[in-house]
């Protein structure tokens, strides 16, 4: 993987209103790598990710993508932006009222040139690719909530994206499908060569495919550490992160 | 570039039964798919091709088109034993191929299209019109088996809600009634005035407008504006809850949702119409004054007597009770809707739309009725 910036977080803060999420955000997340946002329940993860992919503004500080900055563009260029992500929601986000193959087309017919039948076979070759082929006619609410969350991954994929962003992608799942889910995850990095970033509180899949991480501290309200999940198990002198990172097992 | 797609693929035969081919330039979605029918040519014109191999040495960008071309190529070579060689494929092709093809297509999956006879399908919907009739009736049964237990001190719900729920579909909705009987009172009056005036009996205007709105108007329009306005409130809320889980984690905890959910809406709803149908009536009546007195040059107090004389109490109550009823049923089809909606976005919509117009059938046809019954009694 060559080793440059692709995503940098600047001194990033988050607010609602007046009440502060998380203050002065800073690191950066290379090319390939997969980034795990992690920290306790309610420390901010998912308000950061939806700072990263454009839903919430910061109220201080930028995001840069590729060194471009994110939140000081203008609208037009930062939609251009966000055509590059992929975003998996929490539990799917799947259009209710749209068969899975709508789902996974409709970014295709809005944003390319492709003849229906070309997106039908996108489509078909996103669904197999996430182990749902044959499924394009169901709509999201006759199929299991794991078989949701793959679809919804199959969506996220369907523009061929440089950054992939999960929220809680295994949560909900058992634990063989949450392994096959990381599995994928990795399968998927490696071969279309994108930049994952990822919101999750799973140990086994924050050990089994993270490169690197941020611990995000609830009392504080900022960043404890950058690093892959590893080194801070191992190295890290803070007990927070410690514990959180072996369950409160060991000392 | 003029024609990116035309240069991307080139086709040679190094030996008599293998062709070569070679891939070039960048493959991006944003330029369509490779069409399949020159490989499909090049393939099919030497019938002796036992092997089909790739250079991709000069590929500059790839993505999901290349997989997608890779894949067809796949499955027509299968079809007719041809031998793909993937090896010189990029490793990430190589592995999304795979990937795509490790977990099989589930036999049960893809769905079947059957196309029934019209009989049948008549039949169906007649079914399901009378388990909809069915579903209806156990409904209002279980409705009013709520409603006993109200009356027996043993139904549960929260007094807040209750309240909440009387703010919400009464003092909440003035505004709107005010504006609409007004109007209604308004036009009622110059549609009368245009004939009346003819004979110079203008002053016959305010009994038409204090009958109309008093017997008719007043508790009709009131009704149709609540149907639109709370009963699909209702539908939504209850087919959002329904969705979310809600009513499920209810009725676990052993809380009846008729009692909870339904009853204090259709009492909130009951209560609320007859006292918003008297003020649409008094608005109604002001409308008529308004033409009245400024196009038909009637005295204020002239028209005052004149509706005073016409109007009975009677009159009012008639159109009281009709608004108590439609009360009842805008709650019933706004709740029934709401219990009944299926599990998605979409559903909830149709539950609300439905609402409105089951609320607005149930209006026309009780006021028919009603109507004749009255008509019976004199009254």
């Amino acid at each position: 993987m060559d080793a440059k910036p692709h995503i940098a977080i600047q001194n990033l803060t988050m607010a609602y209103g007046d009440i502060v999420i998380q203050r002065d955000l800073d690191f950066t997340i290379q090319c390939g790598d997969i980034f795990i946002i992690m920290g306790a329940s309610g420390c901010g993860k998912s308000t950061l990710l939806r700072h990263l992919v454009g839903l919430k503004p910061p109220s201080r500080g930028d995001v840069e993508y590729a060194g471009e900055s994110f939140w000081n563009a203008d609208v037009q260029r930062r939609e251009g932006m966000m055509r590059r992500f992929g975003v998996l929601f929490q539990s799917g986000a799947l259009w209710s009222s749209m068969t899975l193959a709508e789902n996974i087309g409709l970014p295709l017919t809005e944003y390319t040139h492709l003849t229906r039948h070309d997106i039908r076979e996108i489509v078909a070759l996103k669904l197999a690719l996430v182990g749902l082929a044959g499924f394009e006619g169901y709509y999201p609410h006759e199929i299991s909530g794991g078989m949701q969350k793959r679809a919804g991954l199959a969506r996220a994929m369907a523009l061929d994206p440089e950054i992939l962003f999960f929220d809680e992608p295994s949560a909900g799942l058992d634990p063989i499908s949450s392994r096959h889910l990381d599995d994928l995850i990795l399968e998927l990095r490696d071969s279309l060569g994108a930049t994952i970033v990822m919101v999750t509180h799973e140990l086994p899949s924050i050990f089994a495919v993270g490169t690197n991480s941020v611990f995000l501290d609830v009392e504080t309200k900022t960043m404890l550490a950058v690093g892959a999940p590893r080194t801070l198990l191992e190295e890290s002198p803070n007990p927070q992160i410690r514990t959180f990172l072996t369950r409160g097992e060991t000392t | 570039m003029s024609n990116p797609r035309q240069n991307r693929i080139h086709f040679s035969y190094p030996n008599s039964d293998t062709l070569l081919l070679t891939l070039r330039g960048a493959w991006s979605l944003h330029d369509g798919l490779m069409t399949f029918t020159e490989t499909e040519k090049a393939i099919s014109v030497t019938p002796n091709i036992k092997k089909l191999t790739f250079d991709v040495q000069q590929i500059t960008h790839w993505d999901s088109s290349l997989v997608t071309f890779v894949l067809r190529i796949l499955s027509y070579c299968s079809s007719r034993h041809i031998d793909v060689d993937r090896t010189h494929l990029p490793d990430g092709v190589q592995r999304l191929v795979s990937l795509a093809t490790s977990v099989p297509e589930r036999q049960d999956a893809r769905r079947k299209v059957i196309h029934e006879a019209w009989l049948a399908r008549i039949g169906k919907k007649v079914v399901v019109t009378f388990e909809g009739g069915r579903e209806m009736v156990a409904f209002i049964g279980e409705a009013a088996q709520a409603f006993l237990a109200l009356l027996t001190g043993k139904a549960r719900f929260r007094r807040s809600d209750f309240l909440l729920i009387i703010q919400e579909c009464g003092a909440q909705a003035l505004p709107i009634v005010s504006l609409i009987s007004f109007l209604v009172g308004l036009i009622l009056a110059f549609v009368g005035a245009v004939q009346l005036q003819q004979f110079g009996a203008q002053i016959y205007v305010a009994n038409l407008v204090g009958l109309g709105m008093a017997r008719e108007m007043g508790a009709m329009m009131t009704g149709i504006i609540m149907g639109g306005r709370t009963g699909a409130s209702f539908a939504a809320q209850l087919g959002t809850m329904r969705v979310n889980q809600e009513i499920d984690a209810m009725t676990t905890l052993g809380l009846s949702p008729m009692e909870f959910l339904v009853l204090p809406r259709m009492l909130a709803l009951s209560l609320m119409m007859p006292l918003l149908c008297l003020y649409a009536d008094v608005l109604g009546i002001l409308g008529g004054m308004v033409v009245g007195v400024t196009m038909l040059d009637l005295g204020f107090i002239e028209y005052c007597h004149q509706t005073q004389a016409t109007l009975s109490l009677m009159d009012f109550f008639v159109g009281l009770v009709k608004s108590v009823v439609f009360g009842i049923l805008v709650a019933i089809a706004g709740c029934l809707r709401g219990m009944q909606s299926g599990n998605s976005s979409a559903a909830v919509g149709i539950a609300a739309t439905s609402a409105v117009v089951t609320s607005i059938v149930f209006i026309v046809v009780s006021d028919s009725i009603l109507t004749v019954i009255y008509d019976v009694l004199g009254v």
